[in-house]
Parts: C-alpha cells; structure tokens; sequence
C-alpha cells in the first residue's frame, strides 16, 4: 500500500508578508486574553494553510482575487486622524453612532456615550481589556469554524472593532450607526474591521454597518451577529468606499427561535467586491431575509454569495438580489439554500435578477439548493435583462437625457422592488442615481 | 416652422420614406394619411429621433435649425413633441414627477427657471381638466396598467403641459371609442394656436370629423402621393386608399 503523503507547500511571499504582519502585530498589539490570543493563533495557521482562494474552488470560480493576492499590503496604522468626517457621519439620527478607521475605534468621531438602558456600544478593544467575559461566549464564534482564508486572516488580526449589546426585551427606536472608514497609507494598507451584534431574547434593534474610505485600501471585515429568540434584527450593510478600493465582507448570522432578521446589503462602491452572508437559522420558526442591490460601473466586480442554512423546522427564507451593471463591470450572484433533514415546513424563496446597461457588462448567477427534508417549499429564480430601449426613446422624446434621468429612471423601476424599508429606498435611489 | 425636403429613410433595413417633401407653416394643422405600410408612422417617428430609422437622405428644418441634427431629447427641448401610437410604461416612475422632470428640462434647456411643486401642480390640475383625466392618473406610475384610452389621453395631456411648437400626433385615434375621441381630440383644439403647428398622422377619417386640419395629405409606398385641402380627406373615406392609385395624381 502506497500512503499518500501531503506535501508540505512552501509558502509564497505573500502568505510570509502576513505571517510576519501577524508576528509584528502580535508582539506590537495589547495583551490580550488567552482565548483570544489562541483565536488568532489558529486563524493565522489557517490562513497560511489555505492560502489566498484562486478561481479553482467553486466559491471563488468567477472571481480572481490575484489582485489582492499579489500585492502586498501593509496593515493599516490607527488613522482616525485622517479620516474624513463628512464621511463618517451619520445618515440618519441614529440612537448610537460607531465610527473605526482602519478597523481602530475612533472614540473622537463617535457617539456612544449615552444610550438607552440595555443597549451597549463599546470598541472591541476596550471589551476585551476590561470586561471580556462579556464578549468572550460570541466573539469568533461563527467565524472560526469557517474554512475561510479572508476571515482566518481576519481573525488572526483581531484587535479592535465595535460590539452593539442589546438586552433581552429592549427596544431600540432609532437606528444604531456602524461606519467603518479605510484610509490607504502608502502603497495600499489593509484593515481588518470586525463587528459584533448580539441581541437578548425578546429585543429589537436597527443597524446600519456603513463602509467608507479613500485610496486604494483593503477592507477585510467580519461581522457577527447572534440574533435572540423572539428579536427582531433590521440590519442594512452600505458599501460606498472608492472605486479603487478592495472590499472583502463575511457576515455570520445564528438566529434563535422565532427570531426575525432581515437585511439589506447596498453596493455602490469598490473595485473588487466579495460579500459572503450565511445564515444559521438554528431554531424554529425563524423568518429571515436577506436582500442585496449593488450598482457596478467601470470596471468593478461585485460578487454577492449567500448561504442560508435552515437547521430546524418551519423556518421562512426571503431572498431577492438585484443588481445594475454598467461599463465594464462584473457580478456574481451565489445563493445557497441548504435545508437540513430535520428543517421540515421549511419555505424558501430566492430571486436574483439583474439588469445589464452595456455589451460589456457581465454576470454570472446561479442558485444552490440542497434539501435533505422532504415537506419543504423551495423556489428559486434568476432574470437577466437589458435596458428597454423603447423606454429610453419614449423619456428622451421628452426631453429627458439619455445620461441623465431617462437611464436613470429605466434602470430605477428594477431597483426600487428589492429594497422594501421606505428609509432604504431613499438611500438607494440617491445613491444610484 | 417645418420644412422638410426629399426625406428619405430606412428602418429595418428597409427604405421606407423615399422622398418626402412638406412644408408646415405656424398656427396650421396638417393631416397625414395613407393605408397601412405607407410610411406615416414612420414619417412622424422620424421627425421625433427615434433611433431605429436612418435617415439616408434629405433635410429637415426646424425653426431654422438642422433638426436631424438634433439629438431626440434636445428635439422635445427645442419644442417638438410626437404622441406615440403606442405610449410606453415605465413602471415604478411616477406619471406627476416624470412630468415634471420633463417640463423643467425644457425650462432650463431654454434658459427659463424651474418650475417648483406649486407651480408645477396649479399647472397640471389646469391640463388635467381640460382632459377630464381621472387626477389618480398623476399619481401612477407612467402609463402602467392605464387603459388604452387613458394612455392616449395621457400623451395629450403631456403634450398640454408641454405646449410644443410643433405637435405630431401618430395616430392617437387608434383604438378609441366616439367618447375618448372626442375628449383627445378636444384636448387638441384647445392646443390649436397662430403660434402652434400640428401634424396629426391617421389612417382613419373619422378623427378629422373633430380636429379640422388645414392640410391633408395622402402618403402612399413612401411618397405623398396627394395633397389637398380638408375634402380630401373626405374623398378618401368615400372612395378608399385604391381610389388614389387608380387615379394618380402628379403633385
């Protein structure tokens, strides 16, 4: 018998870059608690592990992060110095307002001093040097078991970020503000934002997680959310930084009985763009949904991959994507839907469409169903389409322009349906037109 | 106002105006007629922009301007107006704010201010009037699920609150009953103005009966083979298209 022995890979110089970031990191970084330093350990030896995705794992198919993976960047310094303060304010008026640069706590273009009772808003690095126990039965989590090397990496360079604690029954009328700022240094700096939610049973809680930048930075954040039995999470993602920029974002949901989550990811800005959402709906009754509507000109790529992941019974799945791309620009719709033996009564809808403004333009969609229980209702949908020229001709006889309101205005009537909040609806339009 | 000479142009790869000379002046109204395949709407199509026909040869003056020059938006800017045979839906825009997005690109092409809410809507409540059109219209989105005769009754009110120098009608009485012809066509008299010219494209006499044009012309195989006063267009009705090509006429 021949055994097969794994070969040993050498490492590239990229992976060495990290690992050496990773040792800077570690001995430059505050004393941590012990849980959290073997975290990072683990990540880090995934990471090295793994390596950077290339387009050979079905996950990565369409999109090549080589120009990630090539280059090497250096891990951005606490820049809250730099940042823009136009950006970073508040949309709305938000019961709480979180502003990082560069995956720091800005304390100075923050507010969360005084808050309602029940409701904590806190830097990740201050939970962990005064009251980890606090964050300890959640933080990494949902993310370590993941075979991801963007959130291995992540991970292994934990140190700052925001936590948002909502006590069971507590009710937060206004809308907690997360802004994550990246400001490229140099040559391109990476930042590794991290986000901790967790809700207590019985509450209800709006966040809106907000990213902005300038320069050719490298966003790589995670985001964890542990929705309370019986709460309601209305979660908005909002991904504005510049069109230079890299953006990689994983959200990891696990959602308790009868609990209710929905949220609505908006992409408007980035070169390369990768969102990752799996949600774990781990008791019954849970109604989840997830919406996303992104807007890719020049030549970005925005890849959207969603997995949904109906553990127990009778729990409901919404999901619609839309997307409008223009130029040269490029999307990836991947909607997993996995409903396990046990996950019966389970109802699960999905819809991706997108709308294509060039001969250029390109996506690439494709839903993902493995159902293992047999009382289920799972449906799945995609629609690609071009502007409607006899639109367009019917608002420029108008007087309407053709790069003004009448693309506009075409290209709206399919956006406006995804995103169902009245507050979103108004961002979106604004934003995309 | 309308001065167009040896038009000619292909859709489809097609020719289909191969020749078209007409002149229209201020404060008249010109009838366009002809069997179907003669080129009407084509003709009026051509005089909106609209980018599925070429034209291959020929001009056409505008108020002094080269108006196959002009791009489709800067046409209706300039004061050019087409109301479609076929009104095209745009769902999730609403009919009042597209109006008035329309409106004001006009104003602010010709250098005039914007209009705002108030002013926009004392108008439009003015027009709708006039048009018996149901004031929910407004507020719907443009054109969608409206009935046949609520989407050409629209494009007369667009074209009320528009007030263009030259209006082109294609065939705007296709498909409606006496009543809403009669409420469309009202719509268009009252638009009748020493300052205004219109060019109503139909195959049909009847719509003549309640807009009297000055003018009726026949269309036939690309050309206009006929022109004539007001009885022309009765002749027609009476004897039909294959009365015309028995009896050719040299223009």
């Amino acid at each position: 018998m021949s055994q097969v022995v794994e070969q040993e890979k050498p490492a590239s110089p990229q992976l060495a870059h990290y690992t050496a970031e990773y040792q800077r990191a570690i001995a430059q970084g505050p004393t941590q608690p012990r849980w959290m330093a073997q975290a990072r350990g683990h990540a880090i030896a995934q990471f090295e592990r793994l390596g950077f995705p290339t387009t050979r794992l079905e996950q990565w198919r369409f999109t090549s992060v080589a120009p990630i993976a090539e280059r090497t960047f250096a891990l951005a310094a606490d820049g809250a110095g730099s940042a823009d303060a136009k950006q970073t304010a508040p949309l709305s008026s938000p019961v709480a307002h979180a502003v990082c640069v560069n995956g720091r706590f800005a304390s100075t273009l923050s507010s969360v001093d005084t808050l309602p009772k029940g409701v904590q808003v806190l830097s990740l690095e201050a939970a962990l040097t005064s009251n980890p126990g606090l964050v300890e039965p959640y933080l990494n989590q949902l993310s370590l078991p993941q075979a991801s090397a963007f959130t291995s990496l992540n991970t292994a360079f934990l140190r700052d970020g925001v936590v948002i604690l909502v006590a069971p029954g507590v009710v937060v009328d206004r809308p907690i503000e997360v802004v994550f700022a990246s400001v490229s240094e140099g040559a391109g700096s990476v930042s590794h934002p991290r986000l901790l939610i967790v809700t207590g049973e019985g509450s209800q809680a709006t966040v809106l997680e907000r990213y902005v930048g300038s320069g050719a930075a490298f966003t790589n954040a995670v985001t964890e959310v542990w929705l309370g039995a019986n709460a309601v999470i209305d979660h908005y993602k909002l991904q504005e930084e510049p069109s230079d920029s890299f953006h990689v974002a994983s959200m990891f949901l696990h959602g308790a009985r009868s609990g209710n989550f929905s949220s609505h990811s908006l992409t408007f800005g980035g070169g390369l763009v990768r969102n990752d959402v799996v949600a774990t709906l781990d008791g019954e009754g849970i109604d989840c949904t997830l919406n996303g509507l992104y807007v890719g000109r020049d030549r970005q790529l925005i890849d959207n991959h969603t997995t949904i992941d109906h553990a127990m019974p009778h729990c409901d799945s919404h999901e619609i994507y839309k997307g409008i791309l223009a130029e040269h620009s490029r999307a990836v719709f991947n909607g997993k839907i996995i409903v396990r033996p046990d996950a019966q009564k389970t109802d699960a809808k999905q819809t991706n469409k997108a709308l294509l403004l060039s001969d250029d333009a390109n996506i690439n969609t494709k839903p993902e169903l493995e159902i293992f229980a047999n009382d289920v209702k799972c449906t799945h949908g995609a629609a690609i389409g071009q502007l409607d020229e006899t639109a367009m001709f019917y608002l420029r006889s108008r007087g309407l322009g053709v790069s003004g309101r009448a693309r506009c205005w075409c290209t709206h009537s399919p956006a406006t349906s995804s995103t169902g909040s009245r507050s979103l609806r108004s961002v979106s339009i604004s934003k995309a037109s | 106002m309308l001065e167009i000479t040896n038009l000619q142009v292909s859709g489809g790869g097609k020719d289909i105006l191969r020749g078209i000379n007409l002149t229209v002046k201020k404060g008249e109204v010109h009838a366009i007629m002809g069997p179907n395949g003669s080129g009407k709407s084509t003709l009026a199509r051509a005089i909106a922009g609209h980018p599925e026909y070429e034209v291959t040869g020929g001009s056409v003056t505008y108020d002094g301007k080269d108006l196959l020059a002009l791009a489709p938006e800067d046409r209706a800017r300039e004061g050019v107006f087409m109301a479609f045979q076929y009104p095209v839906e745009i769902p999730g825009v609403n009919n009042a704010y597209f109006l008035k997005a329309a409106i004001n690109a006009k104003r602010k092409y010709q250098g005039l201010a914007e209009h705002d809410a108030m002013e926009f809507m004392a108008l439009v409540r003015e027009k709708a009037k006039i048009l018996h059109l149901d004031p929910d219209l407004l507020t719907r989105p443009v054109n969608e699920g409206f009935s046949g005769g609520e989407k050409k009754r629209n494009e007369i009110f667009q074209m009320a609150v528009l007030e263009p120098k030259l209006a082109v009608l294609d065939e705007t009485d296709s498909g409606l009953d006496i009543d809403a012809l009669k409420t469309v066509a009202e719509g268009v008299n009252a638009m009748r103005s020493p300052e205004r010219a219109i060019v109503v494209v139909t195959h049909y006499q009847r719509l003549l009966n309640y807009i009297v044009p000055d003018f009726v012309h026949v269309l036939q195989d690309g050309r206009i083979v006929r022109s004539g006063g007001k009885e022309l267009a009765l002749q027609l009705e009476d004897k039909g298209y294959s009365w015309i090509e028995a009896e050719p006429q040299l223009m």
